[in-house]
């Protein structure tokens, strides 16, 4: 069988004093879409950062496809940040000086693919998401709804087995939130293993899978069959 | 494996720099200023070097000058008549020619009074003075045989401007009419001769009272055996009283001119370094700016499968290559500089190339100095922090 894409083992983070996640055991297999719920303040970015190797645990071990990431350096952790893991974030952190194809064709930026490869595939991607039109505005003249696209879109490029999106529906209304949504789960179907942080009860519900933090701890986590 | 392929890291430090442009040409104007100045100053002075070296190279430095010693107890200051003689016999000796004081004044007039030099002293020379100096006539012509028997007269560049006249023209000399025949060219290995009335050896013996003893010699050695020749001169043309007769090579002045070019430019170049310096400065500035405004961007290229090294490489790369858009600049502007120098002297001008490459490679030095530590500081952001404080 073959190992989670993500587990976490007594997994805690510390800031100083403050305990922001205690001791918390989880697996994620691939292809699951997973919510991870809780009020602000929770750890629930947190928890995300640790499973994409941007900030690691005071304690316990975060496992990547089986391997420990506690135990890689810089440049292999880069690696995966590269190729394996995407992010989404609730800023969009989407680039001013680059149009929706250039901030998409970033997504494979350190690919080793050669620039023209790379924009050929942030096009495709963005006519597959609706957003043909769209190809050359910088975000600041793109709406709410089709910057956080081409966020995914970015985040997606690379064909990563696992996908992080902090709050991706947060700043859109339900209609655009849906496209969203819909979107991630179409990811799911090909295999890609999803994490999405919300605050919204409709949106967790439609989830498979709910992970729910408080105080930084997990305090529920139940398959929707289960509800 | 994560990669950075070197057209998307200077992308990428490019497009840092057009985020603020002004900002960008305002820190590199200080490099640039300061290339500018390394290059102008060693493209200007070697560019008047190298006028220099060509006017010493076509005058050659084979020129000897022998007068008489003068000092106290020396006698008259002359050599003796047979001087000149003695000297064409030294074997490396490839040409002599004399020059002998005549005591006299040159009026433009007969109305100005006798006593009167003006500044300009009459010489009698031979013939063949000019060939041996390497001179040229500006106008008119030389002494040459028929003429040297005749009241004519050739005037030096300075004593033809300080009288006002040309060939053509009769001049006083004593009270006897010489007609002039030729102005000569500045000679720069015999100075004094610029203020000099020259006029045939025979006539000033005719008809001005020389009594034939040279007070000057000019003569070309075989290149080679210069400073031997200068050894045993004395004791060839004044076998007596060597002691009294003093050798001098007029070139060396030149050559002195331009050793001396040397300690200027160095001033020069320690004030572009200055400018450099403070170029240096403003580029550091910028980059840590660019590094405290950039803390998310940094966050989001590290959570693009950055490594920290290629973090340290686009701020290296971007400061390196703001510098090095100064320091071209600075180039052009050093040659620019140059080629205005030599327009207006009517000299060729010289752009070293070891002043455009290492005016460049300092530039490129500075830069990366300035990038460093800025580009340290920004790899260590972790990648949270960074993406946090972006919001
Ligand atoms: N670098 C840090 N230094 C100090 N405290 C931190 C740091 N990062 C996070 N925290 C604290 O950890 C706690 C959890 O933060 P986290 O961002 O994970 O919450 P969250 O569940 O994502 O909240 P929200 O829903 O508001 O985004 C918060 O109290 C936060 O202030
Ligand atoms: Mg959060």
């Amino acid at each position: 069988m073959s190992p989670p894409v993500v587990q976490l083992r007594g997994v805690g983070k510390r800031y100083g004093p403050l305990h922001v996640l205690r001791d918390v055991d989880l697996e994620l297999g691939a292809g699951e879409l997973v919510a991870v719920v809780g009020p602000s303040g929770s750890g629930k970015s947190t928890l995300l950062n640790l499973m994409g190797t941007l900030d690691r645990p005071s304690s316990g071990e975060v496992l990547l496809d089986g391997v420990g990431a506690g135990r890689l350096g810089d440049p292999a952790l880069a690696a995966l940040r590269a190729g394996w893991i995407g992010f989404v974030f609730q800023s969009f952190h989407l680039l001013d000086g680059l149009d929706a194809v250039g901030n998409v064709a970033t997504g494979l930026l350190y690919s080793g693919l050669p620039g023209r490869e790379r924009r050929r595939r942030a096009a495709d991607l963005l006519r597959d998401l609706g957003l043909g039109d769209r190809l050359g505005h910088p975000p600041s003249a793109l709406s709410g709804g089709e910057r956080q696209r081409v966020a995914i879109a970015r985040a997606v490029l690379a064909r990563p087995a696992l996908l992080l999106a902090d709050e991706p529906t947060g700043n859109l209304d339900s209609a655009a939130g849906a496209d969203v949504l819909a979107l991630l789960t179409a990811l799911r179907a090909e295999g890609t293993t999803v994490v999405v942080i919300t605050h919204d009860r409709e949106v967790a519900a439609t989830m498979p899978r709910r992970v729910e933090l408080r105080d930084g701890r997990v305090v529920a986590d139940v398959a929707a069959g289960q509800r | 494996m994560s990669r950075l392929a070197a057209r998307d890291l200077v992308g990428l430090a490019g497009s840092g720099l057009r985020r603020h442009p002004l900002r960008a040409v305002l820190s590199a104007l200080g490099i640039a200023i300061g290339v500018a100045a390394v290059v102008a100053v060693l493209g200007v002075s070697r560019s008047a070097q190298a006028e220099l070296a060509a006017q010493l190279d076509a005058l050659g430095t084979n020129l000897l000058r022998v007068q008489a010693g003068s000092g106290i107890g020396l006698g008259d200051a002359v050599l003796p008549a047979s001087a000149d003689a003695a000297a064409s016999r030294v074997a490396p000796v490839t040409a002599v020619s004399a020059v002998a004081d005549v005591d006299a004044t040159v009026r433009r007039n007969e109305l100005v009074d006798a006593a009167e030099t003006g500044g300009i002293a009459v010489k009698a020379a031979r013939e063949d003075l000019l060939g041996v100096l390497g001179g040229h006539v500006a106008s008119g012509r030389f002494l040459d045989g028929a003429l040297g028997r005749y009241p004519t007269v050739v005037l030096g560049h300075i004593a033809a401007l300080r009288l006002g006249v040309g060939p053509g023209v009769t001049v006083w000399l004593g009270d006897q009419r010489f007609l002039v025949v030729g102005v000569l060219d500045p000679l720069p290995l015999a100075a004094d001769l610029d203020r000099s009335a020259l006029v045939g050896w025979e006539v000033a013996q005719a008809r001005l009272g020389l009594s034939g003893e040279p007070t000057t010699l000019y003569l070309r050695a075989a290149p080679s055996q210069v400073g031997a020749v200068r050894d045993v001169l004395p004791a060839q043309v004044n076998p007596e009283h060597p002691e009294n007769v003093a050798v001098s090579r007029p070139s060396d002045a030149l050559a002195a001119q331009l050793a001396a070019e040397d300690a200027f430019t160095g001033l020069l170049l320690g004030l572009g370094a200055v400018a450099l310096l403070v170029g240096g400065v403003g580029v550091a500035n910028v980059m840590v700016m660019g590094v405290l405004e950039r803390r998310g961007e940094i966050g989001l290229h590290r959570a693009l499968g950055a490594t920290r090294a290629h973090v340290r490489r686009q701020f290296l790369a971007e400061a390196v290559l703001l510098s090095a858009l100064g320091g071209a600049a600075g180039v052009g502007a050093g040659a620019a500089i140059t080629a205005a120098y030599a327009v207006t002297r009517g000299v060729a001008a010289v752009v070293p190339v070891e002043a455009v490459t290492g005016g460049l490679a300092v530039a490129l030095v500075v830069g990366a100095l300035a990038g460093l530590v800025p580009a340290v500081r920004a790899a260590r952001l972790s990648p949270v922090q960074a993406l946090r404080t972006a919001g």
